[in-house]
């Protein structure tokens, strides 16, 4: 049997019969990891022994009859950002290269709780910053479909370790784009939920109002398994919502005939590659064709949100990187001559460029005398951007548009800031906004994937997940 | 445009240290990223509230129990230096 091609819920359906142990289903996974890395480098930390005893476990479950979780059997890789206790979190850092956190991130928690089983800690952007996985500490990850590219970032190594087969299942974070721009460069399924829907407790902040982390799949119903798994209420996050979690599996239905979904004409109007544009409409004309009502609408500040957000995301990100003092945990510079110094060498020597660059681009924007120009006003346009949406989900249940302007590009091609910066040009906006999106495979070009991104109201994941649904059957599933 | 002396002040206040070399690519480079964010101060926004967070949830109270929390051993796991079951620093007062 061909087990790293299965679903995740195939896997979970033939564990749970006894065709395959979940023992066999992790080493065949274990297995992928070993052949793929070297070209690869999806993982920063394998996670063997654990993973290999927690299938055990699994499997005692299941010859004692005992009741299984959602999760029964399938192994789940995560981004190194989010806190696993007893296993490195480097956030693929050489600030902590060593760090090993005493306590788990909810979603871990919930995770296990479901009977999943964590495979490794996947590759990232340094400290989450980046759209391209190329400042990890750790060294590059490539894009399955093509070595010599990128996977996107800063979630790369997720969607790429989902892309490869190397995990059926991953957790991302997306900040401005770092789950939904790598799951479109990498060829898979990638939701940011809505603000509030998952916890964020132990995932290391990059920029706290913005933050979220969400679910990588092969297929529409495989990354709604995970989201089912991870999301509801935790009193650890204060920003999380209590709210009843609809069954997002058992809603998904090939019928949305009746659906109302807009485009954005501002996202058409943005420098995009023709390939995107053309498989971008052509797939508009495939929902209308499943009885979605179609119509252009204006989102006149949208186009705003890239600056928005790299205002907004540095100077949060500024706050929080002060945490990084090489005092009680992380690194610490080796000579010194007083405490000042200690601070200024340590964070100096153990953090990379991107970081540097977006820790003075964020306290230029909070000092005195710029903290009005920039930050309140940033906060006074997200407004903006958030009244527009807010104004659009009266009436629409979707709003579509490309995932990405650009095909995934080389590694090593990008080197200016913003060119890189504007590789989030469409996704920034929905995180601005606290909204829900998702991206999906939707066409190619040149061997390369192309995403589209589904756009839905605060806590309409429901919305999303299925118009994803219905078009992926069209478009005749997996690409 | 933004100067030489205001990187190094904002070094400064980031705790960061850069070569002279450094300072002057990173001058560049930080007024072309200023450069692009700079285009917000053109947007009317008179009469708009910031928005500082999505959540229009009010902060919850809860009851103040005393509840287990991680042990001296673990927090000291992952410091630098530690003695006495304390963080180890160097030297603050003369």
């Amino acid at each position: 049997m061909d087990i790293i091609s299965l679903t995740a819920l195939e896997l979970r359906e033939k564990v749970k019969n006894k065709e395959i142990s979940a023992r066999e289903v992790v080493s065949a996974h274990l297995d992928r990891i070993k052949e793929k890395e070297s070209k690869i480098n999806a993982f920063i930390t394998v996670t063997e022994e654990e993973a290999l005893r927690a299938a055990d476990r699994v499997d005692e479950k299941i010859r004692s009859g005992e009741e299984l979780g959602l999760l029964a059997g399938i192994p789940v890789a995560i981004k190194d950002n989010i806190s696993t206790k007893g296993v490195r979190t480097t956030c693929a850092s050489k600030m902590l290269e060593n760090y090993i956190p005493p306590f788990e991130a909810t979603v871990i928690e919930k995770i296990k709780k479901e009977d999943g089983i964590i495979i490794g800690k996947t590759n990232m952007d340094e400290f989450a910053l980046g759209s391209s996985t190329e400042t990890s500490y750790f060294g590059a990850t490539r894009n399955p479909n093509d070595t010599e590219r990128v996977p996107g970032g800063s979630s790369g190594g997720s969607a790429a370790a989902v892309a490869a087969k190397e995990a059926p299942l991953a957790l991302g974070t997306d900040t401005g784009g770092s789950i939904r721009q790598p799951a479109a460069f990498c060829g898979v399924v990638g939701i940011k939920p809505t603000y509030g829907l998952v916890s964020r407790y132990g995932v290391v902040p990059m920029a706290n109002s913005l933050d979220q982390v969400g679910p990588f799949g092969r297929n529409v119903k495989d990354a709604a398994l995970l989201l089912q798994a991870v999301a509801g209420h935790d009193e650890r996050d204060s920003t999380s919502m209590e709210l009843d979690i609809p069954d997002y599996i058992n809603s998904l239905t090939d019928n949305i005939k009746g659906m109302k979904a807009a485009i954005p004409k501002e996202y058409l109007e943005l420098e995009i590659d023709s390939n995107i544009k053309d498989s971008f409409l052509n797939t508009v004309n495939i929902l209308k064709d499943l009885g979605v009502e179609i119509e252009e609408i204006s989102l006149p500040n949208i186009k705003h949100g890239l600056p928005d957000y790299y205002i907004i995301s540095t100077s949060e990100l500024s706050t929080n990187m002060s945490r990084y003092d090489g005092l009680r945990y992380g690194y610490r510079a080796k000579n010194y001559n007083d405490i000042d110094d200690l601070f200024i060498k340590s964070r100096t020597e153990a953090f990379g460029k991107e970081v540097k660059r977006r820790i003075m681009l964020g306290t230029y924007s909070l000092s005195k005398g710029q903290a009005d120009e920039y930050y309140k006003k940033a906060l006074k346009v997200r407004t903006l951007i958030k009244n527009d949406f807010d104004k659009a989900f009266q009436k629409y249940d979707i709003i579509l548009g490309p995932t990405t302007p650009n095909l995934p590009f080389k590694v090593g091609e990008i080197t200016d800031p913003v060119t890189m910066y504007k590789s989030d040009l469409f996704t920034v906006a929905v995180n601005l906004a606290g909204i829900c999106a998702l991206s999906m495979p939707c066409g190619a070009a040149n061997g390369l994937p192309i995403g589209l991104q589904i756009i839905g109201d605060r806590f309409k994941e429901i919305n999303i997940l299925k118009a994803a649904y219905a078009l992926e059957k069209s478009l005749g599933g997996v690409m | 445009m933004v100067t030489k002396e205001v990187v190094k002040h904002m070094a400064g206040l980031s705790k960061l240290e850069f070569s002279d070399e450094e300072l002057d690519h990173f001058t560049e480079e930080f007024s072309k990223i200023i450069e692009y964010v700079a285009q917000l101060t053109e947007i009317d926004t008179e009469g708009v509230e910031p928005t500082y967070n999505i959540s229009q949830k009010t902060q919850p109270l809860r009851e103040d129990i005393v509840r287990e929390s991680l042990s001296r051993e673990e927090v000291l796991k992952n410091a630098p230096e530690e003695q006495y079951g304390y963080f180890k620093l160097p030297n603050i007062m003369e």
